[in-house]
């Protein structure tokens, strides 16, 4: 161990080089994988036809969530081909001895939502998925990025991957968040300022005052997003609300193990002096709610304000027209008071239990807007029943609104929750791409405060006024 | 794809590993060495996976038909029938080098995407600037990302634009980029063992299963 100040990312990543490859990558061990129907099949066919089996099958973990219905789900999958997906995932998890949490298990929900809340996600881990969000992870201040399929059967095959290292970013923001600007906001408000490629080629520490003092959950919806900004993945250094969410989990190391554990957990930080790349740093009094208008995740600004003018952006010209004119916007018009259709709630970004309390302390005594359909949809079973033990069930109800059961749904639309095209939707996912959440809707990100203000009001709406 | 088979190039970076082309591997991908083709432009920036195939077109368990649902709701309209003002369905744009804007494949980590390019018959996209976890992809599946400056990117949408037949020239062993009618020419970067897979057509399944013992004395050593 040299003296030399050392950066989290770099304490972690070097503790998993196995081989540094001259003039190439560095072979990276991988402590967890998590697997889910979409994105492994092709992998476990790889593998097939190679003749090779699955290393170490005890560090991967599958769950189905990409593809699955979010109601009736005691009734076999329509969609034939989804239930192939389904199948597949569960035959390939039977052959080679892989934990499944399948479509109906009580621990099944979004692969970024039930790793952590079973204490699957440590600090100090790499961590892969075939699913961007994998970053998520890194709240716990573990390496934790997407990977592609054929990756994934990398991993299955040799539990390494081949990458070469990241360049260092901090994004420090110091202060304190104001009232009703949640985590989302804060991580919309660094997209915004850096745009959907400002952090391409980095993994993201993310420092300061506001992300100290942000919950588990909260740092959780931060790192989620890190991809959105371009950049692989992003952690934060874990503290004593690290330890102790993870403390009693069902696969957080236990007694004598735990106690090592955190010992070793309390030197995953930033040493003083440590160099990194790229640094930016922002007041968090500088931050409202935020909203997007745009077809990436870096066209967003605060709700208060108007769509910028072309020339105010990051973005190419023709590339900002051809973004405005799919959301049917203009420049310099005043998002505030837009009509909206639909409001979803949910997603590996915003699925977890503090979301639906942020929701309903909104809607509680409201009623949802008539010509607004709202698609609500925990992260995990375990959230639902969070949802239900906490009376949050009973003021949705009260408000005019459903929970639907979890998966991925309407943040990527594969199954059968899509945005109809041309409607606009406020949505606590992470992405506003052009189709994202179904052929020509038209997506507005925010937090789950600002969907509550919109589900209440049928209109983009400043949530403040109902706090 | 040019054949330089045999050549001083070739044996060169050659060593004793197996190309996954000449096993019963179904994802085996063509050998990359020298590609001269015509291209076609898409001269937008942030080109995202969910544009070059949309998630809706990610059911299948097997790694085939992609190429078909390339760019879908850009291509075709919501009945199906081809939108005339997308550059594929243009009859003067053809050929195995797509040309995008800056932040070419952002998004998702569907390595879908990647296999719709190739499926469609690329095997070669240029851009100011890729994103990562698409890079990466692509190389996986014998797609050769190329990554040039901002300057000569407009170049080649210019070429394209003056002649929708003009040919570039990628050398991946000399890891240059050539518009063959003006002879300009780029320099890209690629790290020696990725460029040594894509030549020999390996890929990194073979090289970590022979470190098999290294990486079992690794993980007994992990504490969780």
């Amino acid at each position: 161990m040299s003296n030399q100040p050392t950066t989290l990312f770099d304490k972690v990543w070097d503790a998993h080089v196995v081989r540094k490859i001259a003039d190439g990558p560095d072979v990276l061990f991988i402590d967890r994988h998590f697997i889910h129907e979409v994105t492994s099949p092709v992998a476990f066919l790889g593998l097939e036809s190679r003749g090779i089996g699955v290393l170490f099958p005890n560090r991967t973990f599958a769950t189905a969530d990409h593809n699955t219905p979010t109601i009736n789900q005691h009734l076999p999958v329509a969609d034939p081909l989804s239930a192939n997906q389904l199948k597949a995932l569960e035959t390939n998890t039977a052959k080679y001895g892989i934990s499944h949490w399948g479509l109906g298990h009580q621990k099944n929900g979004i692969v970024h939502v039930v790793g952590p809340e079973n204490g699957i996600t440590l600090p100090g881990m790499t961590i892969v998925c075939g699913d961007s969000h994998t970053s998520t992870h890194g709240a716990f201040g573990a390496i934790a990025f997407g990977i592609g399929t054929s990756e994934v059967e990398m991993v299955l095959a040799s539990q390494c991957i081949m990458q070469p290292k990241p360049k260092k970013m901090r994004i420090t923001i110091n202060g304190q968040l104001g009232k009703g600007v949640l985590p989302k906001d804060a991580v919309l408000y660094i997209i915004s300022q850096i745009s959907a490629s400002g952090a391409t080629g980095y993994f993201v520490e993310y420092a300061g005052d506001v992300f100290e003092n942000m919950s588990m959950e909260g740092r959780m919806t931060v790192c989620n997003m890190s991809i959105e900004m371009g950049a692989r993945g992003g952690m934060i250094a874990p503290d004593e609300k690290t330890f102790a969410y993870l403390n009693g989990r069902e696969q957080s190391p236990k007694g004598e193990a735990w106690e090592n554990a955190v010992a070793y957990w309390q030197t995953l930080k930033t040493d003083e002096g440590a160099g990194f790349d790229l640094e930016y740093t922002y007041d968090a009094a500088d931050i409202e709610p935020q909203i997007t208008y745009g077809t990436n995740p870096g066209l967003g600004t605060g709700i208060t304000k108007h769509i910028p003018k072309a020339a105010d952006v990051l973005d190419g010209a023709a590339s900002y027209a051809k973004s405005l004119n799919y959301m049917g916007f203009a420049e310099d018009e005043s998002i505030l008071g837009k009509a909206i259709d639909f409001v979803f709630l949910g997603s590996c970004t915003n699925g977890r239990i503090e979301d639906f309390r942020a929701f309903a302390s909104v809607v509680k005594g409201r009623k949802k807007a008539d010509n607004v359909t709202a698609w609500l949809v925990p992260g995990s079973h375990i959230v639902e029943a969070q949802i239900q033990e906490e009376g949050i069930l009973d003021i949705l109800t009260e408000a005019g609104f459903q929970l639907r059961q979890p998966g991925c749904s309407a943040c990527l639309a594969m199954n059968d929750d899509k945005i109809p095209a041309g409607k606009y939707a406020v949505s606590t996912s992470n992405r506003n791409f052009e189709g994202r959440q179904g052929p020509g809707a038209r997506t507005l990100l925010a937090s789950p405060l600002v969907a509550a203000a919109a589900a209440i009001t049928g209109k983009v709406t400043d949530p403040r006024e109902f706090l | 794809m040019l054949d330089v088979k045999g050549s001083e190039v070739e044996k060169l970076i050659a060593d004793s590993r197996q190309p996954i082309t000449d096993s019963p591997q179904k994802m085996a991908y063509d050998k990359f060495t020298i590609l001269t083709s015509s291209a076609v432009p898409l001269p937008l920036e942030n080109v995202d996976t969910d544009q070059i195939i949309p998630a809706r077109f990610l059911k299948a368990t097997e790694r085939k038909g992609f190429g078909d649902n390339l760019f879908r709701d850009w291509r075709y309209n919501g009945d199906d029938t081809p939108k005339a003002d997308f550059v594929l369905n243009n009859p003067l744009y053809s050929g195995k080098i797509l040309v995008g804007g800056r932040n070419f494949g952002s998004g998702s980590s569907r390595e879908h995407a990647a296999w719709a390019i190739y499926d469609y018959g690329f095997r070669c996209v240029v851009s100011s600037f890729f994103a990562d976890i698409f890079k990466n992809n692509a190389i996986n599946v014998g797609i050769l990302p190329v990554t040039v400056s901002p300057e000569f990117l407009d170049k080649i949408f210019q070429a394209i634009e003056k002649d929708a037949n003009a040919e570039l020239t990628v050398n991946l062993p000399e890891q240059t980029i050539t518009i063959v009618a003006t002879g300009e020419s780029e320099s890209f970067d690629i790290n020696g063992y990725k460029k040594h897979n894509l030549i020999n057509g390996y890929d990194d399944i073979d090289y970590l299963q022979a470190m098999k013992e290294e990486i079992g004395a690794f993980e007994a050593a992990r504490p969780y």
